[in-house]
């Protein structure tokens, strides 16, 4: 089993002992510890029923656990306001708004003066290459563009945690490269931590510092692996024998998950 | 798109026009020919030339009449509007109240409106009873409409507005009530054509006992003379009102949602 500790810092929010069971009864998680440390870019990977959505959803908030209890620092409970950004699965754009008005969302809702609201607006756009788009219509952007908007709005609030669910998971290989690169642009020139669920191994070690693999049935933490390679990472790295190695490592720790998950 | 399909399209377009006009002036010209040839009278069937010039000679009355239905019909639909609307927002924020009100609401809606009307005329002035019947038929379609489109929203827009925080009243502002815009104009168009009929029928309940002078009023009046061209008269204008409380609205959900509604788009070359 590997297990390497890694460079990041201190955790921003722990999980201890985790666990969820839906009102049905199905057992989504049980008895995860997790920490998420300050400026990591940290995958859940595993396979469908392993509770990783479930986490996210859980450390967003979203979600009561009903066993075990999740611990935010100091430091990131007194950036309460905008601590926590999220990114669905799909685009959730509002279809009745435009690109600007998508990503001021966050900072409408809690009331931003509309001045500099406006600039953040632009400066978040920017970041993900859509400031020509903003009196756009999401209906009229590509589905690469939407998740950029996605990613712009979850970032507008300037989010000490970004949370990230299979974002790239609908789109196909070539954008989803292009934003893997973008992504992890914006991820080092922001030195946000971001979580990210995958059920891609090439993706998470792409981009990951750390990978947390999950088995299912019930949901819990498998194994993990630290991805040492040093960033920026880009084509080279894609192609990489490096790469290559880390993706066979990963994929047999995900084979082992899978064989030790129960029955679907 | 080439060349050759724009020009099919083009036809197509107006085809859609001119045939339904063809259609229109051969059966009016069979009518004209029939009643000239049998020699029918008026009080029988007026021929189309002498209902226009029923058009021409009785025009003061009939425009009267006209505008005193289309009042009814317009504040009918507007109360149903704000009243459908508002209800159904009244109903997503409280169960409480949507468990105690809706059954009653459904009840205004199955009972047939041509069997209230004479009870609403007994205990309300005139105006006011066709009114409440343009109201009562025309209210419900905004309430179930709007109801369904409140409870329409993106799962995930819900939890995203939840992580940020929102209120309820930012909640039904920007995310309920734009999601609910396209069923909310889909029920408006249903209660535009409804409040016309809710008024028509109050107003035939009403018939020769009424003050009234809406034009379902001058159709039962004109039956009673046997002025027949008159109604004929009345009967089209009515028409032509439905048309164009239909088109207005279809108009007014067009620039409504045709930058983002699905139902809106037209379809991509």
């Amino acid at each position: 089993m590997t297990k390497t500790s890694h460079r990041s810092g201190a955790p921003i929010v722990a999980l201890h002992g985790v666990g969820k069971t839906f009102p049905s009864g199905t057992v989504a998680l049980t008895g995860l510890d997790l920490d998420v440390r300050e400026g990591e870019f940290l995958s859940l990977l595993g396979p469908s029923g392993c509770g990783k959505s479930t986490a996210l959803r859980i450390i967003a908030g979203l979600t009561e656990p009903t066993q075990g209890a999740v611990e935010w620092t100091e430091a990131a409970k007194t950036e309460n306001e905008n601590r926590l950004g999220f990114v669905f699965q799909e685009p959730t754009l509002m279809p009745w708004a435009n690109v600007s008005n998508n990503v001021l969302l966050p900072l409408k809702l809690k009331s931003v003066a509309s001045e500099r609201a406006s600039e953040r607006v632009a400066a978040a756009l920017d970041r993900v290459g859509l400031q020509k788009f903003g009196t756009a219509y999401p209906r009229e952007l590509s589905g690469g563009m939407r998740m950029r908007v996605s990613i712009a709005r979850a970032l507008v609030t300037e989010p000490a945690l970004l949370l990230m669910d299979e974002p790239f998971a609908a789109l196909d290989e070539i954008t989803r490269f292009k934003l893997n690169n973008d992504l992890l642009q914006v991820w080092q020139a922001l030195r946000t931590t971001v979580v990210f669920v995958t059920h891609s191994v090439f993706e998470s070690v792409y981009l990951s510092s750390r990978i947390v693999v999950m088995a299912a049935r019930p949901g819990r933490v498998f194994t993990e692996l630290a991805i040492d390679a040093p960033y920026p990472r880009d084509q080279t790295f894609r192609t990489s024998a490096e790469y290559a190695a880390l993706c066979r490592r990963t994929s047999d720790a995900l084979a082992r998950a899978m064989a030790a998950g129960g029955e679907p | 798109m080439t060349q050759r399909s724009f020009a099919q399209e083009y036809r197509d377009r107006v085809l859609r026009v001119v045939l339904p006009v063809i259609v229109l002036a051969l059966s009016l010209a069979a009518w004209e020919l029939v009643v000239r040839l049998a020699q029918i009278p008026p009080y029988v069937l007026p021929a189309p030339s002498l209902i226009l010039q029923t058009f021409v000679v009785d025009r003061a009355l009939l425009t009267q009449s006209l505008l005193v239905t289309l009042s009814t019909t317009l504040q009918g639909f507007l109360l149903a509007a704000v009243g459908g609307v508002g209800l159904a927002v009244l109903f997503n924020l409280s169960r409480l109240v949507e468990y105690s009100f809706y059954p009653f609401a459904v009840i205004l809606q199955v009972t047939p409106i041509v069997a209230v009307a004479p009870l609403l005329l007994i205990y309300l002035p005139q105006p006011v009873a066709v009114l409440t019947c343009a109201w009562i038929v025309a209210f419900f379609p905004v309430l179930a409409n709007t109801t369904l489109g409140l409870n329409s929203i993106d799962r995930n827009l819900a939890d995203l507005f939840a992580l940020y925080g929102a209120s309820r009243g930012q909640v039904l502002w920007n995310l309920k009530l734009p999601s609910a815009l396209p069923y909310i104009l889909g029920g408006l168009r249903i209660a535009g054509g409804l409040s016309l009929i809710g008024a028509v029928v109050a107003e035939i309940a009403a018939g020769s006992a009424g003050a009234g002078s809406g034009l379902a009023y001058r159709i039962v009046e004109s039956g009673y003379r046997l002025n027949i061209p008159r109604m004929f008269a009345a009967l089209v204008l009515l028409s032509i009102a439905g048309i164009v409380i239909f088109y207005a609205l279809a108009f007014v959900n067009h620039i409504a949602l045709r930058r983002w509604h699905e139902s809106a788009l037209e379809a991509e070359s």
